[in-house]
C-alpha cells in the first residue's frame, strides 16, 4: 500500500441560493508539491479554498489529511489540521511588529499559567529565525504597516509556519508584487517545497505557474476539468481548459491608425512620488505606463485625475489647458479613472449595480436634484448588455459580483460619461481570462474611437500585448520611452525600470 | 464570448420581492407585535362618551319604546358628559321623542327636574344618563317619590371591551410624545448614514428652546407676542441649531476630527450656552398661542404629528429619489470611491451635519411649544434615544445603508414601549431597564435576520 497523499479533498460540494458553486470536486496534494489551482472567476476556486481553510462549510464531501479524515469547521480547526491560507488581503495587525504578528494568539510566554507574560526576547529570536528561513533579514520589531507588501507577505508565511502549517494555500500571492519580488517569492516557495510543505498556488498569471508549480488542477463551473503536470501542458492548453473554448487572441488587435496628439502633460509634479513627468498621448493609441510598484505610475494617473494634490505641471487636452483640482473637476473636464483597487476606490460595494453605474453621471440623470429613475434604469440596462456584465439584476449589490464584472461596472461608469481621457490603473488585476479579453477589447474600441487611453500595469505581457507606446518610470521620473512597443521585450522594460 | 447577455440575467422576482419586503418590514413586525402585546395587557371595559355614546343610547331608547316617548336626560357637569347630553337631546328631538329636560349638574338639580315633571303629572318613559349619573340614588325609588311619572326605565351607554392602549387618544398621545425624538432622528439618520454620529442633538434641544423663548420674551413682546414674532423666534431656534451643526460639520470635514469628538464638544458647548443664555432658569414669558405647534390640532391630528409626517415624507423622498440621498449613501458606503466618482464629499458631509443641527433645533422649538417654555434642562439624554431609534430602525452605524421609514418605525417602537409600560403600570426605573433590553434585542433580531 502506498502512503496516502498529504491532502485529499473528495467530492466537495457546496451550493448557495441559486448557484451550485461546487459540484463534487476532488483535489489531491502531495508532500513537497506545488499545485496550481486554475479557473476563471466563479469557477469555484475560492469556495474550495475557503472550505479547506474552514471559512465555509461544505454541503458534502470529505477532507483527508495524511490519511485521517478531518472535520474542519473553522479557521482554527484548519490551522489545527495543519492548513494555513494566505489571503490576498493580509490578516496582520498594522501597529504590531512582525514578531508579534507571527505569534499572535500563540505568544511565546513564560511564567505561571494565567499570569504568563510574553517573552519578547525569545519571541523575537524565533521570529527572526523563521524570517531568515524565508530569506528575509528585516527587523522583526518594525510595525507591519511600515513593511512593503512583499515583506508583509513573508510575515504571513512565517506566521503560517509558526503555527505548524504543512499545507499552505496562497491566493493570488503575486498580485501586488513587482517582478523581482515575485521571483523572490518563488524562491521561498521552492525552499518550502524542499522542506516538504504542500502548497496550493491560486493565480491567474500563467507564466508564474510554469515557473514555480509542479502540477495544475483546473476548475470550471464548480467541477474538475482536468489536471496535468506543468511540463506536459502549454499556455494555450491551460487557457482552453479554463474557459472551455479557444480564445482567438489573448490580446485582440486594434484597427485604426494613430491620430493627432490630444493630451500633453508637462512637468507634472506631486509630492515625492512624481517629479517632473512630461509626456503626450495621441488619439488612436494605448499608452502604457509601467515600472515597479512605487515608481510613481499610479500617482501620475491620480494627479491627472485630481485625486492627489498637484504641486506643479500643466496639462493640455486638445490644446486647451485642463486644471483637475479635484476628481469632480477632472470628471467635468472629461477624464475618467479606473483605480487600481476597485473594491476600495472604484465601487461602493454595498450599493447596487445601478447606483454605482450612475454615480458620476447623476447630474445628467436628474432634474432639480431629483433622479429620474426611468432614464437611469434604461441607461444601466444598456450598459449591462453592451459590456456583458453578469449580474442577476440592476439592483444587485456589486459586492456579489465577480472581479471581472465589478471591473466592468467601473468601466461602465466612465463610458456613460463619454470621457475623452480614460486612465486604466491595473485594469485586469484579479480579473479572469475571459473578462480580461473583453476589457482589452473595450480599451481598443476606445482608442479606435479617438479617446486618450492610458494604462498602468505591472503585468509585463499585458503591457507588451496592449500598448502602442510604453513609458517606463523609476523613482518618480520617466526613465524610458519606447515608441514602438513591438520592439520591446520584458527584459528591455525591466532594464529601464530598475536603473 | 457567445453568451447572450439576457441569458445571464437570472431573475427571481417573487423571491426577491419577498426578501425585500421582509428586510424593510423586519422592525415593523416587532412594532406590530409590541402593539398586540400592549393591547392584550391593557384590555379593559370602556365607558363610551360623546357622540358615539349618544347615538347608541338614542338607538336603545327608540328600539325599546315604539310610541312617542318622553325622556329626561340627566348627567354630571363634566365637559364630556355635557357634550354627550347635548348631542343625545338633539338626536332624540330629531327622531321625534320629547325631551322633558336636560339636567347637567348635581343630583339635586335632577331631583328638581323630576319634581317639576311630577307636578305636571305627565308620565316619563325614560331617564337617560351616563354611567355615573345612572347610579344616582334618587333614581332607585321613583314610583314612591314621584308617583305621577309612572315607572321610567333608566338607560345608560353600554360599556364595551377595548384596550386602553388602542384608544385613539392614547395613540395620538404616543405620536405626540415621540414627535421631538422622531424629528431629531431624521437628521441623525442622515449623519449615521455617512458613517458619522451627532451627540450634540440633545443639548441642541435645550439651546434652541431657550433661544426661541428668549427671542419671544425680549424681542417679540413676551406674553403679548404676535404670530410673526413667534414664527421668527422659532426660525431663530432652528437657525442656531443649523449654525451649530455647520460648526461641527466644518470641524469634521475641514480638520478630520472624528465626529464623535467634534459633536461631543458641541454637546457641551450647546448645553452650557443654553444655561448661560437662560441664566440657569426656565424662560416662560410666552403667550398661550405659543403652544400652537406643540399642542394644537388644526387638521384633526396634532400639529406636531403632522409636522413629523411631513418631515418623514420629504426625507424619504430625498433619500430614495434625490441626488443628495444617493451621495449620502455613497459617501457612507465608501468615501474614497465616492470622491473618485466625482461626489462632492465635503459638501455632502457638511450638509448632513447642518441638517441634523437644524432638525435638532426644530425639535427644540417643538418641545418649547409643548411645554410652553424654554429650558436648559430640556432634551437631556435625548441623543441616546435618538441614536437608539435610528439603530433599531435598521440603519447601520458603519454607514452606507439605512432608511427613513425604518427610523420612524424605530422611534415608534421606543415610544410604544414607554407608553405601554406606563399603561401597564411599570415604574420608571424598571422601564429604563426594559427599554435597554428591548433595544438590544431588536438590533440582535435584525442582525440574525440579515444573516
Amino acid at each position: 500500500m502506498t502512503t496516502p497523499p498529504l491532502l485529499s479533498m473528495e467530492g466537495i460540494a457546496k451550493s448557495y441560493p441559486g448557484v451550485q458553486a461546487l459540484a463534487g470536486v476532488n483535489l489531491e496534494l502531495g508532500s513537497g508539491e506545488v499545485l496550481a489551482l486554475l479557473g476563471e472567476n466563479g469557477a469555484g476556486k475560492s469556495t474550495l479554498m475557503k472550505i479547506l481553510g474552514g471559512a465555509v462549510r461544505p454541503d458534502a464531501g470529505r477532507i483527508v489529511i495524511d490519511g485521517v479524515e478531518q472535520s474542519i469547521r473553522s479557521p482554527l480547526d484548519a490551522l489545527g489540521a495543519g492548513v494555513a491560507v494566505i489571503h490576498q488581503e493580509f490578516n496582520l495587525v498594522p501597529a504590531l511588529g512582525a514578531a508579534d504578528n507571527i505569534f499572535l494568539g500563540q505568544e511565546v510566554a513564560r511564567g505561571p499559567a494565567g499570569l504568563a507574560w510574553i517573552d519578547r526576547g525569545a519571541q523575537r529570536r524565533r521570529a527572526q529565525a523563521l524570517l531568515a528561513r524565508l530569506g528575509a533579514d528585516f527587523d522583526a520589531d518594525a510595525p507591519c504597516r511600515t513593511l512593503s507588501v512583499a515583506r508583509q507577505q513573508l510575515v504571513e508565511i512565517a506566521k503560517a509556519l509558526a503555527a505548524g502549517a504543512r499545507i499552505l494555500v496562497m491566493d493570488e500571492p503575486s498580485a501586488a508584487l513587482t517582478t523581482p519580488e515575485v521571483a523572490a517569492l518563488h524562491d521561498v516557495i521552492r525552499e518550502l517545497r524542499r522542506e516538504g510543505t504542500g502548497i496550493v498556488y491560486v493565480s491567474h498569471r500563467l507564466e508564474e505557474i510554469a515557473a514555480v508549480c509542479d502540477r495544475v488542477e483546473v476548475l470550471r463551473d464548480g467541477r474538475n476539468v482536468g489536471g496535468a503536470s506543468v511540463a506536459a501542458v502549454n499556455r494555450s492548453d491551460l487557457i482552453r481548459m479554463m474557459v472551455g473554448r479557444e480564445l482567438v487572441e489573448e490580446f485582440p488587435r486594434r484597427s485604426g491608425t494613430r491620430g493627432d496628439v490630444r493630451l500633453v502633460v508637462e512637468g507634472l509634479t506631486g509630492g515625492t512620488a512624481v517629479r517632473g513627468v512630461s509626456f503626450e498621448a495621441r488619439a488612436g493609441e494605448v499608452l502604457a505606463l509601467t515600472g515597479l510598484v512605487g515608481s510613481g505610475r499610479t500617482e501620475v494617473l491620480r494627479l491627472l485625475f485630481g485625486a492627489d494634490r498637484r504641486d506643479s505641471g500643466t496639462i493640455h487636452l486638445d490644446g486647451r489647458p485642463v486644471d483637475p483640482r479635484s476628481p469632480r473637476a477632472a470628471i467635468a473636464a472629461g477624464i475618467g479613472l479606473l483605480p487600481e483597487d476597485r473594491k476600495l476606490q472604484g465601487l461602493v460595494l454595498g450599493l447596487s449595480v445601478r447606483e454605482n453605474f450612475s454615480l458620476p453621471s447623476l447630474a445628467r440623470f436628474s432634474r432639480a436634484g431629483v433622479v429620474r429613475r426611468g432614464d437611469e434604469q434604461t441607461a444601466c440596462a444598456g450598459a449591462i448588455t453592451a459590456l456583458r456584465i453578469k449580474t442577476p439584476r440592476q439592483e444587485t449589490a456589486v459586492r456579489g459580483l465577480s472581479g471581472g464584472n465589478q471591473q466592468k461596472v467601473v468601466l461602465a461608469k466612465w463610458l456613460e460619461r463619454h470621457c475623452e481621457v480614460l486612465l486604466f490603473d491595473e485594469p485586469t488585476r484579479g480579473v479572469d481570462v475571459g473578462a480580461k479579453v473583453e476589457i482589452y477589447q473595450l480599451m481598443n474600441d476606445l482608442a479606435a474611437a479617438g479617446k486618450v487611453v492610458i494604462m498602468v500595469s505591472s503585468d509585463l505581457p499585458e503591457v507588451l500585448g496592449m500598448a502602442d507606446r510604453i513609458l517606463v518610470m523609476h523613482d518618480g521620473r520617466i526613465t524610458g520611452r519606447i515608441d514602438d512597443a513591438a520592439t520591446a521585450t520584458q527584459e528591455s522594460i525591466m532594464e529601464l525600470a530598475v536603473t | 464570448m457567445t453568451h447572450d447577455a439576457s441569458s445571464m440575467v437570472r431573475t427571481h422576482p417573487a423571491g426577491n420581492f419577498l426578501r425585500g419586503a421582509l428586510a424593510n418590514l423586519g422592525m415593523t413586525w416587532v412594532l406590530l407585535a409590541l402593539c398586540l402585546l400592549f393591547s392584550a395587557l391593557t384590555w379593559s371595559e370602556q365607558q363610551p362618551g360623546g357622540a358615539a355614546a349618544a347615538r347608541g343610547v338614542a338607538d336603545d331608547i327608540l328600539a325599546a319604546h315604539a310610541t312617542p316617548q318622553r325622556v329626561l336626560v340627566a348627567v354630571r357637569g363634566q365637559p364630556d358628559d355635557v357634550a354627550y347630553a347635548d348631542i343625545l337631546a338633539e338626536i332624540l328631538r330629531e327622531r321625534g321623542a320629547t325631551v322633558v329636560a336636560v339636567v347637567k349638574g348635581e343630583p339635586k338639580e335632577a331631583r328638581a327636574a323630576l319634581a317639576a315633571a311630577n307636578a305636571a303629572a305627565k308620565p316619563l318613559d325614560v331617564i337617560a344618563g351616563s354611567a355615573a349619573s345612572a347610579a344616582w340614588a334618587l333614581f332607585t325609588d321613583l314610583p314612591t317619590d314621584f308617583p305621577a311619572l309612572g315607572s321610567p326605565s333608566i338607560v345608560q351607554p353600554r360599556p364595551y371591551a377595548w384596550p386602553n392602549f388602542l384608544k385613539l387618544e392614547n395613540l395620538l398621545n404616543i405620536a405626540n410624545q415621540i414627535a421631538v425624538i422622531a424629528i431629531l432622528a431624521v437628521g441623525m439618520t442622515l449623519v449615521i448614514m455617512t458613517g458619522g454620529i451627532d451627540l450634540s442633538v440633545g443639548s441642541m434641544i435645550a439651546l434652541a428652546s431657550v433661544v426661541t423663548a428668549v427671542l419671544v420674551r425680549d424681542f417679540a413682546g413676551g406674553v403679548e407676542a404676535d404670530t410673526l414674532g413667534m414664527l421668527l423666534a422659532g426660525l431663530g431656534g432652528v437657525a442656531v441649531g443649523a449654525l451649530a451643526g455647520a460648526l461641527s460639520g466644518g470641524v469634521i470635514v475641514g480638520f478630520g476630527i472624528p465626529p464623535f469628538i467634534a459633536t461631543l464638544a458641541m454637546m457641551l458647548v450647546a448645553g452650557g450656552g443654553a444655561s448661560m443664555l437662560a441664566k440657569g432658569q426656565s424662560v416662560y414669558q410666552v403667550p398661550d398661542s405659543f403652544m400652537w405647534l406643540g399642542r394644537g390640532a388644526d387638521l384633526g391630528l396634532p400639529n406636531a404629528v403632522v409636522l413629523v409626517l411631513l418631515l418623514y415624507g420629504v426625507a424619504h423622498f430625498v433619500m430614495t429619489r434625490m441626488t443628495f440621498g444617493r451621495w449620502l449613501l455613497a459617501v457612507g458606503g465608501n468615501r474614497e470611491a465616492a470622491r473618485l466618482s466625482g461626489v462632492p464629499v465635503a459638501g455632502t458631509l457638511l450638509a448632513a451635519y447642518i441638517l441634523s443641527g437644524a432638525l435638532a433645533g426644530l425639535g427644540g422649538v417643538v418641545m418649547a411649544s409643548q411645554l410652553k417654555s424654554g429650558s436648559p434642562n430640556f432634551g437631556q439624554m435625548y441623543e441616546l434615544y435618538v441614536i437608539a431609534a435610528v439603530v433599531v430602525g435598521g440603519t447601520s452605524l458603519a454607514g452606507g445603508e439605512g432608511s427613513m421609514i425604518g427610523t420612524l418605525v424605530g422611534a415608534l417602537i421606543i415610544a410604544v414601549i414607554q407608553n405601554g409600560m406606563n399603561l401597564v403600570g411599570i415604574e420608571s426605573y424598571t422601564q429604563r431597564v426594559v427599554l435597554g433590553g428591548v433595544i438590544l434585542a431588536a438590533v440582535l433580531l435584525d442582525r440574525l435576520r440579515r444573516r
